[in-house]
């Protein structure tokens, strides 16, 4: 047996940095449209949810070549991109980000929407008639309200965005130590036959994932129990 | 109507039917001078959408809300306040505090929206407000550890913070048992002295509309059968479907057998026993109507054979137990409820006398 490879470390960090990143846009902006969706009566509302879940059934490849054509220099996108950073987009990590986002974008909003419409409207009517703006009343009743429902799905979205693969591989490649995720690194030991990396970087993914979801489970259980002792004493 | 007009509000909204709704169509005219307006209903009435209409959470289709003379909405010149800007306290019949603040913070919520007055006043009022609601020990709970009345006095402490312009209360009481009902009309009388907006309630409970309401507006599918202040309707009903609906009333078919004028009298053929009262304006002898009169003014007797004035024979149908006693029902369906005491005087009987006061004497035309 030889003595165990050191392992690589940057797959790691990048893959965390970019699930991190990706939910972060997609609480911003997925919050945003889910609440619009579930609140606002506008034309073309379903449509706009049919594009939004488009993403959830088109295969990775597919969506892949989307975003190569969008974000490619030629395209309106990449080029607005370059203008503002200088530099290229796709074949960078933050291609990744993108990717990561396009993946778990769809199911943050869908599920965002369903917890937003089960927030009792009561309590939003409560709280305009006492006169308090459209805002404050979003973030003091609303998004407290929904807090709970939001964060598993934001932990669900996390792992989603670890977890990408195809579209990643496609629009931010394999460039080890500069563009090579996790789950692309396994690939790539795996496709060269690396199996003791690839082993490691599999139990590597597996605990991380593992640890994260622990916690963002220990985060959104104590509200439940709280209410529902509650619930038992009425 | 003899003070200022408080509430005028002209509202017709159509509803389209959906899924397993039918279409409905809410038009109303309210017009009420009263402190508490009471809007009476069944379930199916339109008293929650005329309430919403009112706070601006449903918009007419044509109308025109006033309250306390300034317009909250207008179809023909397009005003529309929105509900923040309307400031319409709006009691929910779950009460609607906010689950994730305690007592304190939920004053709090409805004091720092309320844009109007400084710092110090909002404190005061709040303080002063978890006084008068009994809540200064509850002020650290979260509202799932309050019971139903303490929930709903925190909710009406809430809405009284911002000085709100009209109070909407939906079905307040129900849920509560007779003991929190009472408790509940003296906290309302709490909430009358805290705030001089005018109140508007809706209810299907005829007790706490006659405990409460001061102007009485009754609806049915979406429109008022009658309205008016409260002892008027009570004392008049409108038709005999209104009668019927209120559920307090025996109706017994009459005719108009004499009418004299210079006596203030009328006789009524009642089931063949003479009922006098009161000269009747506008009718005709021979026509034909209802005795309305309501049932605790009627006094049940035993048959004694004579005829006299004023006392009508009627079969006995049945003999049920009521909350109050013994309910007998009388054909024509006429009902009398008398104590167990009384009853027992009564038994066995197959006729009994109505007898009927003569100023409680009213008739309703067919």
């Amino acid at each position: 047996m030889s003595a165990p490879p050191s392992i690589d470390w940057f797959p790691l960090w990048l893959s965390l940095r970019v699930a991190a990143l990706a939910t972060l846009f997609v609480l911003t902006l997925g919050t945003s449209v889910a609440y619009l969706l579930s609140h606002k009566n506008f034309r073309g509302k379903e449509a706009l949810d049919s594009l939004i879940t488009l993403p959830l059934i088109l295969p990775p490849t597919v969506l892949g070549y989307y975003l190569l054509v969008l974000l490619g220099r030629s395209f309106g996108l990449g080029h607005l991109y370059q203008a503002i950073f200088g530099q290229p987009l796709l074949f960078t990590w933050q291609a990744a980000v993108v990717a990561a986002f396009l993946h778990s974008a769809p199911i943050y909003i869908k599920g965002a929407r369903i917890v937003f419409e089960s927030v009792d409207y009561r309590y939003e009517w409560v709280a305009s008639s006492l006169g308090a703006s459209a805002g404050r009343t979003f973030f003091r009743v609303t998004l407290p309200l929904a807090w709970r429902g939001l964060s598993s799905l934001a932990s669900l979205c996390f792992a989603r965005s670890m977890g990408d693969f195809g579209v990643t591989l496609m629009v931010a490649g394999n460039i080890p130590g500069r563009t090579q995720t996790l789950s692309v690194a396994i690939f790539d030991a795996v496709e060269s036959g690396n199996g003791q990396t690839a082993r490691m970087l599999v139990v590597v993914t597996s605990v991380t994932a593992l640890l994260l979801l622990w916690v963002a489970a220990r985060v959104s259980r104590q509200p439940a129990r709280a209410s529902h002792s509650a619930s038992l004493k009425e | 109507m003899n003070g200022p007009v408080k509430i005028d509000a002209r509202l017709r909204k159509r509803l389209a039917a959906a899924g397993d709704t039918a279409a409905f169509e809410l038009n109303i005219h309210l017009k009420s001078d009263a402190a508490v307006t009471v809007l009476w209903g069944a379930s199916v009435a339109g008293k929650t959408l005329a309430l919403n209409c009112l706070s601006g959470f449903a918009k007419p289709d044509e109308g025109r809300i006033l309250v306390n003379d300034e317009l909250f909405f207008d179809a023909a010149t397009a005003v529309n306040l929105r509900p923040r800007a309307r400031r319409c306290g709006y009691l929910f019949p779950d009460h609607a505090l906010f689950p994730h603040m305690t007592v304190r913070e939920n004053l709090q919520f409805a004091a720092s929206a309320a844009r109007h007055s400084s710092r110090l006043n909002k404190h005061r009022r709040m303080t002063e407000l978890l006084e008068a609601f009994e809540l200064s020990d509850l002020a650290a709970c979260k509202p799932a550890q309050l019971c139903a009345g303490e929930k709903q006095r925190a909710a009406l402490a809430r809405m009284l913070v911002g000085d709100p312009r009209l109070l909407l209360l939906d079905e307040p009481t129900r849920g509560l048992d007779a003991r929190l009902r009472q408790a509940f009309y003296a906290v309302l009388r709490t909430t009358r002295e805290r705030s001089p907006a005018p109140i508007v309630l809706v209810t299907h409970d005829l007790e706490e509309c006659m405990q409460l309401g001061d102007f009485v507006c009754l609806m049915e599918s979406g429109h008022f059968v009658q309205s008016g202040p409260r002892e008027q309707v009570f004392a008049w009903p409108a038709n005999a479907d209104v009668a019927r609906t209120l559920g307090i009333y025996n109706l017994l078919p009459a005719t108009v057998a004499a009418l004299d004028p210079s006596r203030d009298t009328c006789l009524l053929d009642v089931a063949g026993s003479g009922v006098q009262g009161r000269y009747l304006k506008g009718r005709l002898i021979g026509d034909q109507g209802y005795l309305c009169i309501r049932q605790t003014e009627a006094r049940l007797m035993p048959n004694l054979g004579r005829r006299a004035l004023n006392q009508i024979v009627l079969r006995v149908q049945a003999v049920t137990p009521s909350a109050q006693g013994v309910r007998v029902l009388l054909e024509h369906g006429a009902a009398a409820v008398v104590s167990e005491a009384q009853y027992e005087l009564l038994r066995g009987e197959n006729t009994l006398t109505l007898e009927v006061p003569p100023p409680a004497v009213y008739f309703i035309a067919k």
